[in-house]
């Protein structure tokens, strides 16, 4: 995509010592103002909010493996340190399906992706010393940790039937409102709040940076596709986020202050709530998909030893998915009771986004084509990215056909559906990026063969855990349910042994990183060799602490 | 009426959609086997071949030297058209179903109006007396001992004729709820504040279970729905079990004040003619 003209580090080994001249550990870990610092932070809060999400879904996946309550009432018990009512135990599931969502969602996938990858590459990739607001960029991490604790330190409180907020991820008044007695549902909108500010303020850095700081030469047209995802998630971040805030801040007041914005006894309307959530909620969904989409690019470009195939129809069909996805949302409202003619066109909305989607996965199978493959690890995980999202994204366009949906809304059909984008998806691209970027941010090579292996015992496992929620949903079983008739047993246990499976593969990454961080081999500046273009392969790994004092210029 | 089993309920290890009780859910089920699913199965399996494919034609041993080609405008419209193609085809069934899932109910058509609770459902026909019945779920024990599944069964059913077209009003007393049957492709929240109007026409006898299916707190998992549809001479015998009155009772009741009802024999010779239907049909019913 882009050729150097200038190789800058050679320029960096002139002033080594200054570039290198790092802070002290306190000031340089809790008070920095550096974009790969900063970027690394996001990456370890990643990765502990996922084990911690992870594990959530593990035991929810325990007390699905087989019909009946079997754990529920213990966790309860153990949770409010007092024997646990039936009512308090099914309460305790809904928490454990709320939480497990805010944290993949907000803890996890957007802090990995946007945080944590963008973060650290786009500045190296536009030829930027560093973001354009440093401080900025730290308030925009610092701010997650109460957010996180906030999130985390609800369930401790009560929140209507039991301890913890129970309301879903999505927060639907009147269950959040008069349907949550307690401070629980108080402190989650909080932590939503706290999560919405660090993302707002991170999306104006990246904009801003995108925009001001290219190295010149660097034109819009010449900008790598993972910089120009991160400016279309930026954007959708800043258009949302905002809608979310007003919505919760609307919950709020109806919960402390007496007002009714949702509440239809006061002249207000539950479905208004929908509405503005799924404002939000639907551009997020991309949020969380589109720097995989870019990160995919560079990943398939460089082991195929090829440029990007239809490189404008790339970025453009990110900036239509971004544009086309503020107005699909009330495909989540389905049966809410939307005039037909509403039914009718975000039916026909939804469907238009399967056209620039189906121009992405068509022209990363054509860069491939004719390329040179070499089946390095973070090229499987994005071979195994492009077949998983597409068997995601075909389900979504049965999904938008509102008619059929009102048979699969809110059943496991719909919870696959989400699960092969989202964890099949989002998850396979961020371990692509990370296999593809670790050497460059660690200095240090993991193993392949464990990388390998990791992917084949992930991919099994997620392809068991949640495929055969597809034939759940079909079967007509609902979602956020902590029991089920007999008939459901059969698919519920294989998805639990499908965790199984996948949990172990966690397991496989875990002991990679350490071994990389203990006893991987260094890794040079361009590890990849000619396939890798892009500006982060012109520095050394990792990168010096500050890079490009000298702008590089782009031919 | 005992459950069929294996119809208007999941099936072990099933997965298809259950078996459509419906003319609308056979018209959507339609949709699904015969247009979506073969097509995106056909999209997944040429994404994947299409891999499979470059992976062993275009790996670095058999193709050393990668080509520089990053443009091929006929392709690219070709990829663009194509789904575009598609996607119409899809949307002229898709359409067709939705305008047809909003056809209102006749005006003369059995009223029910289903309201969620936390967490049962109650069942109230505004047009038969306006009684409420109230469904909840049955324990372990007792489901098993009536023969139907557990987590399914309810005390009271909501019931309703089979064979016509049935008005269902869904809303809310508490939290949002949703009514949801999936072998008549039926599913509709309700909502606090609100009243959602839908027709349902269910075409044989039998019952048909459902989930609550909007989450709605502690017990969103344990206020499950039975259908049952009865042919039109036993739905009004269990009307007026009920205590509720069918259609023409009370013109009967008016022509006759001395025969108590539900014993009005009578009525099919005194109503008039837009009540004659339903009451030719409920006459045999009370004579029963």
């Amino acid at each position: 995509m882009t050729t150097i003209a200038a190789n800058p580090a050679d320029l960096h080994d002139h002033d080594h010592a200054h570039d290198d001249h790092k802070p002290a550990f306190f000031q340089r870990w809790f008070m920095s103002t550096n974009h790969k610092d900063i970027g690394t932070l996001y990456l370890i809060f990643a990765i502990v909010a996922g084990i911690i999400g992870g594990a959530i879904s593990g035991l929810m996946r325990m007390e699905l493996a087989e019909p009946g309550v079997q754990y529920l009432q213990g966790w309860a018990t153990m949770m409010q340190g007092s024997e646990a009512t039936l009512d308090q135990a099914y309460h305790m599931w809904n928490v454990l399906i709320t939480a497990h969502g805010l944290i993949m969602v907000f803890f996890m996938v957007m802090p990995a992706m946007v945080g944590g990858f963008g973060n650290w590459f786009v500045p190296i990739m536009i030829g930027a010393p560093d973001m354009a607001f440093p401080r900025m960029n730290n308030i925009s991490f610092w701010l997650l940790i109460p957010a996180f604790l906030l999130l985390l330190g609800s369930t401790f409180v009560p929140g209507g039937s039991g301890l913890g907020a129970g309301t879903g991820w999505t927060v639907y008044a009147p269950l959040s409102t008069s349907g949550s007695v307690g401070p629980a549902v108080d402190l989650a909108i909080l932590s939503l709040h706290l999560a919405g500010a660090s993302s707002i303020l991170g999306a104006i850095n990246f904009i801003t940076t995108i925009f001001n700081m290219r190295a010149p030469g660097m034109t819009l047209n010449k900008m790598p596709l993972f910089v120009w995802s991160m400016l279309v998630t930026a954007f959708l971040l800043l258009l949302s986020l905002p809608v979310l805030a007003a919505a919760i801040t609307m919950l709020l007041t109806d919960r402390n202050f007496g007002s009714a914005f949702f509440n239809a006894a006061g002249g207000g309307d539950p479905i208004l709530y929908q509405h503005l959530f799924w404002f939000f909620g639907h551009p997020e969904v991309y949020i969380m998909i589109l720097p995989g989409f870019g990160m995919i690019s560079h990943i398939i470009a460089t082991f195929s030893k090829k440029p990007v195939f239809g490189y404008l129809g790339m970025a453009y069909a990110m900036v239509a998915i971004g544009v086309v996805g503020f107005v699909v949302w009330a495909h989540h409202m389905f049966t809410v009771g939307l005039s037909v003619n509403m039914k009718m066109y975000f039916t026909a909305a939804t469907m238009v986004i399967a056209v620039p989607t189906g121009i992405k996965i068509f022209s990363w199978i054509a860069t491939m084509w004719g390329g040179s493959l070499s089946f390095k690890t973070p090229m499987v995980w994005a071979l195994g990215f492009i077949f998983m999202f597409t068997v995601g994204g075909v389900t979504g366009v049965v999904l938008a056909n509102g008619g059929v949906d009102d048979n699969l809304h809110d059943t496991y059909y719909v919870v696959a559906h989400f699960h092969y984008v989202l964890s099949l998806g989002a998850v396979f691209s961020i371990f692509a990026g990370f296999y593809y970027w670790f050497p460059k941010m660690s200095g240090r090579h993991y193993s392949e063969a464990l990388g390998h292996l990791h992917f084949w015992v992930f991919f099994i496992g997620v392809n068991v855990l949640f495929f055969p929620m597809h034939f759940l949903g079909r079967q007509g079983m609902p979602r956020r349910y902590p029991d089920y008739p007999e008939a459901y047993a059969y698919w519920n246990e294989i998805a639990s042994l499908g965790y199984a499976i996948m949990a172990a593969g966690m397991l496989i990454f875990f002991i990679n990183i350490a071994y990389a961080l203990v006893a991987g081999r260094r890794a040079e500046g361009n590890y990849w060799g000619e396939g890798a273009t892009t500006l982060e392969w012109t520095l050394s790994s990792p990168p010096p602490f500050h890079q490009f004092e000298t702008l590089p210029v782009i031919k | 009426m005992a459950p069929t089993a294996g119809k208007g309920m999941p099936v072990d290890k099933g997965v298809d959609f259950q078996e459509q009780y419906s003319e609308l859910g056979e018209y959507a089920h339609w949709l699904d086997t015969s247009v979506l699913l073969p097509i995106i199965v056909a999209i997944s399996l040429l994404v994947l071949a299409l891999l499979i494919w470059v992976m062993v034609r275009y790996r670095a041993a058999a193709n050393p030297n990668p080509s520089r080609v990053t443009h091929n405008t006929a392709i690219e419209v070709i990829w663009t058209l194509v789904p575009v193609l598609i996607l119409v085809g899809v949307a002229v069934p898709s359409i067709d179903l939705l305008a047809k899932q909003y056809k209102p109910a006749p005006a003369d058509a059995v009223t029910v109006k289903v309201t969620g609770y936390q967490w049962y459902w109650g069942y109230s026909y505004p047009d038969n007396g306006d009684f409420e019945v109230v469904s909840n779920m049955l324990d372990e024990a007792e489901a098993a001992k009536r023969g139907e599944p557990h987590q399914l069964a309810v005390d009271n059913r909501m019931v309703v004729p089979a064979g016509e077209p049935i008005r269902i009003i869904t809303t809310a007393s508490d939290v949002i709820h949703s009514f949801a049957v999936p072998s008549l492709w039926f599913k509709m929240d309700a909502v606090p504040g609100r009243s959602n109007e839908k027709m349902l026409t269910i075409k044989e006898p039998g019952v048909y279970y459902g989930q609550c299916s909007e989450l709605c707190g502690a017990r969103h998992g344990f206020m499950p729905i039975a259908v049952e549809a009865l042919p039109r001479a036993k739905f009004d015998a269990w009307v007026r079990a009920q205590g509720g009155t069918v259609k023409g009772d009370e013109v009967a009741a008016a022509a006759a004040p001395a025969a108590a009802p539900p014993a009005a024999p009578a009525a099919a010779t005194t109503t008039s003619a837009a009540q004659g239907a339903a009451a030719a049909a409920a006459a045999p019913a009370a004579a029963q």
